[in-house]
């Protein structure tokens, strides 16, 4: 065994373990959320959904963030461990959001009466949803590790770039979307009891994010070192 | 330097006249198509005429754009422009010229057509569907160019310009049929100001990122 593939494999097994981690905190969150939270006065249980689809969207916009982040910051140190990273984070993101995408749709369909309304904040997230499966694509139809890394570092800029721009642009058309309840500038409008959920179930969702992109970087190495191995043998 | 790239590609391009024709054709089809697609007794045709006409644009230049760079690789015509000390800025200037002065007539020769088809009167409003043509046209274009100088180097070229592009189409399409139902229903200036704004922005923000990101594309 090379020492890139120890590596890999230790990493893995730490992706693993935070992985593990916070499955079983998602366990703890539903009994949090269904056992130990109000129900909420108007839209009954289906406002449960919130606890997962929230903290999916947080999660959600982390992963993205940091493809914008790493991709520029790749352009500039030529770096390929934030390569790893990016495409990690990106096939995360797009887990999330398609979480978050199923889940909203649950949620609108009693309490809006439509399973999709085309609100500034649900184009942009499908918008987002539709950037990285792109991302993700070119990253798989391009084969030499060089140019590829270069090409999806030059669309994870330009995306994150055109995000404000298509938010911008459908928050003209008005929005729909519940406002802002904890990030906002006064204090949390939501009881102590519901934002303790949302926090535990935050956490558990950012914990989830960091073990599947370990397992995932972790992969990309090992896959890497095969590719050497063959090379040389 | 950037204006004799364009020169070039617009010499090429005016010899073969395939490409051109082919997306004129292609463009004129749509129209047509969208013609049949619409319940004519329910839909007056003015009231889809301005997502028709930018639906038509964004179409015809996608298969515009697919064909940029598509030349320049068939005969490693690119490894030569790339050897050359030409600033790659400027190359990419000159390929954002070469492409907008297509995809402008494909649009030049579309614009009379959907007149023709779905009888719009366009008198007063010309002036400005011109204006924000080019300013909703410059922008995706810059992209565009950018994306089809990666998408010609993948496998699946013809439909990853299109994955690519369309979401960064949304804005300056949304933008650009905004302010062309405001033209055709004859709409003060002011209604169009924040509309016009956001294309500009678009246009100077993706325009510079491009050109700046442009040596990450082609250089090794």
């Amino acid at each position: 065994m090379t020492g890139s593939e120890a590596a890999a494999r230790a990493l893995a097994r730490r992706g693993l373990g935070i992985s593990l981690a916070a499955l079983a905190g998602l366990a703890a969150v539903y009994v949090l959320a269904l056992g130990f939270t109000p129900v909420e006065a108007r839209q009954g249980m289906a406002q449960k959904i919130f606890y997962l689809h929230v903290p999916a969207a947080w999660s959600a916009l982390i992963a993205f963030s940091l493809v914008g982040v790493t991709s520029a910051l790749y352009l500039w140190l030529h770096d390929p461990r934030l390569d790893r990273f990016a495409a990690a984070s990106a096939e995360v993101g797009v887990a999330f959001s398609a979480v978050m995408l199923t889940t909203g749709p649950i949620w609108a369909k009693p309490i809006w009466g439509t399973w999709w309304t085309w609100d500034a904040r649900l184009t942009l997230t499908l918008f987002l949803f539709f950037l990285f499966i792109g991302y993700l694509a070119l990253r798989a139809s391009v084969h030499d590790p060089a140019e590829r890394a270069r090409f999806s570092a030059v669309v994870g800029i330009l995306g994150m770039l055109l995000v404000p721009f298509i938010h911008l642009s459908v928050y003209l058309f008005r929005t729909l979307h519940p406002q802002p309840i904890v990030l906002k500038p006064s204090a949390p409008s939501l009881p102590p009891e519901m934002l303790r959920t949302l926090l535990v179930s935050t956490l558990v969702f950012t914990l989830l994010y960091v073990g599947l992109v370990t397992l995932r970087y972790a992969l990309a190495l090992a896959e890497e070192a095969r590719d050497e191995a063959a090379d040389a043998g | 330097m950037a204006l004799a790239i364009a020169a070039k590609d617009i010499r090429a391009e005016l010899r073969s006249r395939t490409a051109l024709l082919s997306a004129v054709v292609f463009a004129a089809l749509v129209l047509v198509v969208f013609n049949f697609a619409r319940d004519p007794t329910v839909l007056a045709a003015t009231d889809l005429a301005p997502s028709v006409l930018w639906v038509t644009f964004a179409l015809a230049a996608m298969v515009a754009l697919n064909r940029a760079f598509t030349i320049e690789r068939e005969h490693g015509a690119l490894d030569g422009l790339l050897l050359a000390p030409v600033p790659r800025g400027a190359l990419f200037g000159g390929k954002l010229l070469a492409n907008l002065a297509f995809v402008g007539t494909v649009e030049a020769v579309t614009l009379p057509l959907f007149v023709l088809f779905f009888n719009v009167d366009l008198t007063d409003a010309l002036p400005g569907i011109v204006a924000v043509t080019a300013l909703a046209t410059i922008g995706f274009v810059a992209v565009g160019t950018i994306f089809s100088a990666m998408a010609v180097r993948t496998r699946f070229a013809e439909l990853m310009l299109p994955v690519l592009l369309l979401p960064f189409m949304v804005p300056p399409l949304i933008g650009a049929v905004q302010v062309t139902s405001r033209l055709l229903a004859g709409r003060p200036l002011s209604e169009m100001l924040g509309w016009l704004r956001l294309l500009a922005l678009y246009d100077v923000v993706f325009v510079t990122l491009c050109t700046m990101a442009f040596s990450a594309v082609v250089d090794e």
